[in-house]
């Protein structure tokens, strides 16, 4: 998110779900949209059936590129290159929104100018794609009038992944793509409240609503409000938590609802960091990998037992209400959290969910306007909303960007961290599958899901199945420099020789072993996305 | 039956769904037909969304490690423990030492409230979730 952040100076959705399917050219990058956000693919490719061109960014042929009209099949981890390329072919073009650049961005001169330098051929030769086939691309996305794009996390779990997103954005800058309906530039979040744990500040540097916590002035609004003094420096990320080691400075946790020992990259670390806490509490439906070493573990309520609020990808602010009552002796997040507080000297009591949203009305002000009867009322709202009468929003950056201008921010190609050689030549590619949702805590509970797909596959291309001799269903063993996993193989035309793909999503083969634990310096958002394994039978 | 209109658990797109819930039970799943995301259209795991409220491995009472194994407890113990536990540690770190996770599933009122906690409470502002991940 740091990278719309620095460019727009908001890092959510600019756009809403129900946009995409009005756009003419839908340019989606580093997302399976049909697996990972399928009523999302839905507009995509409803748009699609109405003549709306679709160029797909993936080192895979996932079913969404099989639908593309251009699938920039790209070696894993040069987005950059890539889209500098487009950029340059634009500018050469002369398909550039020159009012849009003047009255609404800065910094681009700077941008034109490291375009210029740029190689055409070196740029295409680096992403093994065709230049023709990016000069079609870019020719596209730049000529329409109404241009959507669309990413994922195969977009900033990279090394570069913040110089991805705002490549992403120059892009759309550059063309005026952005600030009006059916446009936009559209990170699609992964999980159903990602976007409001965010908005709640459940961050290291920023309180609700994303107001620095290093600023005096936010401070002392809730001091006042909390009636407390607060601390100015800014905390631990979660990377520098997980990972900080036998000996390091973090002593003891409290984890609400996550689960750090399949979903963190390099478990044995997380593992080491974990088993050496002082303390360990853990909060969760499930007896999950992480409360399993856990000094005290606490049931809680699931989302069908209780009252609340969450943001999905577009903003939007929707009511949970409880079907039934916490079974068995669980309570609520909320409720455990004010016991907690209770205990230590500082009373949390609010009547219901409601009044804390009251709270946070009056805190944070993108949620100016959201409180519980009004949400009631409606399909919820869109932040920003300012007060009780603002209708929400439904795109952002109308008349000016949340920051004042747009800012581009040029980009140069870093290669990942960790590339294919002789002892380790494959590229190790993770993502997500339909029937299952990330550390599988909850739908690997579920039997008809289960049905579906009980087990990690590894999808390997047939030419490297021939040469290792393997054949659909045979046990895989894939090491990497930081461990081996076992895995079924799936010979699929999906990935490309040299490549292998599977999912995290299964506690018995936990891939994250394998990742390498570099980061974003950034956005300390981790390299899943590659690395390079060696593939061999057991 | 009872219907309740709620909001899917799992991914970003947030469809709106109907728990159809019986006897204390949440028994069914289906879809809303209005709702402007999911417009009477859900995905497969939405479709089966209720199937883990059930599930006989839930947890159902608190757990306190005692002789290296985790059993069960009261609430009491439990909280009591805890708090001691991150008292203790909070002063003895100066308040530096404890880490806390918030959670991308739960709803923005308990996130808020983890973040109050966090801050307030515990003095520090090591609070992080998994939107890096």
């Amino acid at each position: 998110m740091a990278g719309l952040a620095t460019t727009f100076g908001s890092g959510a959705m600019t756009n809403s779900i129900n946009e995409i399917e009005n756009a003419q050219v839908i340019l989606v990058s580093g997302s399976n949209t049909t697996e990972a956000h399928p009523q999302i693919a839905r507009r995509m490719l409803d748009a699609v059936d109405r003549g709306a061109k679709l160029i797909v960014i993936d080192p895979r042929k996932t079913l969404l590129a099989e639908f593309a009209d251009i699938h920039l099949d790209i070696r894993p981890g040069t987005d950059i290159p890539l889209l500098n390329a487009m950029m340059r072919i634009i500018l050469d073009e002369n398909l550039v929104d020159d009012l849009f650049i003047e009255m609404r961005t800065e910094n681009y001169y700077q941008l034109r100018d490291m375009l210029y330098r740029l190689d055409l051929d070196e740029a295409a030769k680096t992403t093994g794609v065709e230049l023709s086939k990016i000069y079609k691309a870019a020719q596209l996305y730049a000529q329409a009038q109404k241009s959507v794009i669309c990413y994922c996390l195969g977009i900033t779990q990279h090394i570069c992944g913040t110089r991805n997103v705002q490549s992403l954005a120059n892009l759309a800058m550059m063309t005026g793509n952005v600030e009006k309906g059916d446009t936009g530039v559209d990170p699609l979040r992964g999980q159903n409240n990602v976007q409001g744990a965010c908005d709640m500040g459940a961050l290291p540097n920023v309180f609700p609503s994303y107001q620095p916590v290093g600023n005096i002035d936010f401070r002392e609004k809730f001091e006042a409000a909390w009636k407390v003094n607060l601390p100015s420096k800014s905390g631990c990320t979660l990377m520098e938590m997980t990972h900080s080691g036998k000996d390091g400075p973090i002593r003891a946790m409290y984890i609400m609802g996550e689960n750090p020992m399949l979903s963190d990259p390099v478990l044995s670390k997380v593992e080491e960091t974990l088993r050496n806490l002082e303390f360990l509490a853990v909060a969760d439906i499930f007896l999950t990998e992480t409360a399993k070493l856990a000094h005290v573990v606490f049931p809680a309520a699931s989302f069908a037992e209780k009252t609340g609020t969450f943001t999905n990808t577009e903003r939007r602010v929707q009511m949970v209400r409880p079907a039934i009552a916490p079974i068995g002796n669980c309570r609520t997040d909320a409720d455990i959290i004010s016991a907690l507080a209770l205990r230590l000297g500082y009373a949390m009591d609010y009547d219901s969910p409601a009044e804390i949203m009251e709270e946070i009305a009056m805190l944070a002000p993108i949620y100016g306007g959201m409180q519980h009867d009004r949400l009631e009322a409606c399909w919820g709202l869109q932040w920003p909303c300012w007060d009780r009468s603002h209708p929400g929003t439904q795109f952002l950056h109308k008349y000016y960007f949340t920051r004042g201008k747009g800012h581009f921010v040029p980009t140069e190609h870093e290669p990942p961290s960790e590339m294919p050689d002789k002892k380790y030549p494959f590229l190790l590619i993770t993502g997500r599958i339909y029937h299952h949702y990330h550390t599988g805590t909850m739908t690997r509970k579920s039997s008809t899901l289960n049905r579906e797909c009980n087990e990690a596959l590894l999808q390997i291309n047939q030419v490297d199945a021939d040469q290792l001799k393997v054949r659909n269903g045979e046990t895989l063993k894939v090491t990497s420099r930081r461990g081996e996993i076992k895995l079924t193989a799936e010979i699929s035309e999906q990935v490309k020789p040299g490549s292998v793909y599977t999912t995290f999503h299964f506690a018995e083969a936990p891939i994250n072993l394998l990742c390498i634990d570099t980061w974003d310096p950034l956005a300390n958002c981790p390299e899943y996305k590659v690395c390079a394994v060696k593939v061999t039978k057991p | 039956m009872q219907d309740v209109l709620t909001t899917c658990v799992y991914c970003g797109c947030g469809c709106g769904v109907y728990l159809q819930a019986e006897n204390g039970r949440v028994v069914g799943s289906t879809a809303s037909r209005n709702h402007p995301v999911s417009r009477n259209n859900l995905c497969v795991k939405g479709w089966h969304l209720h199937e883990f409220i059930h599930h006989p491995d839930r947890l159902t009472e608190p757990l306190i490690r005692k002789k290296g194994k985790l059993v069960p407890t009261s609430w009491d113990e439990a909280l009591d423990y805890t708090a001691k536990e991150l008292a203790r540690i909070r002063d003895q770190t100066d308040n530096q030492g404890i880490g806390v996770l918030s959670s991308a599933k739960c709803t923005n009122e308990e996130n808020y409230l983890l973040q109050k906690f966090t801050r307030a409470v515990l003095q520090t502002n090591n609070i992080d979730h998994c939107a890096r991940l």
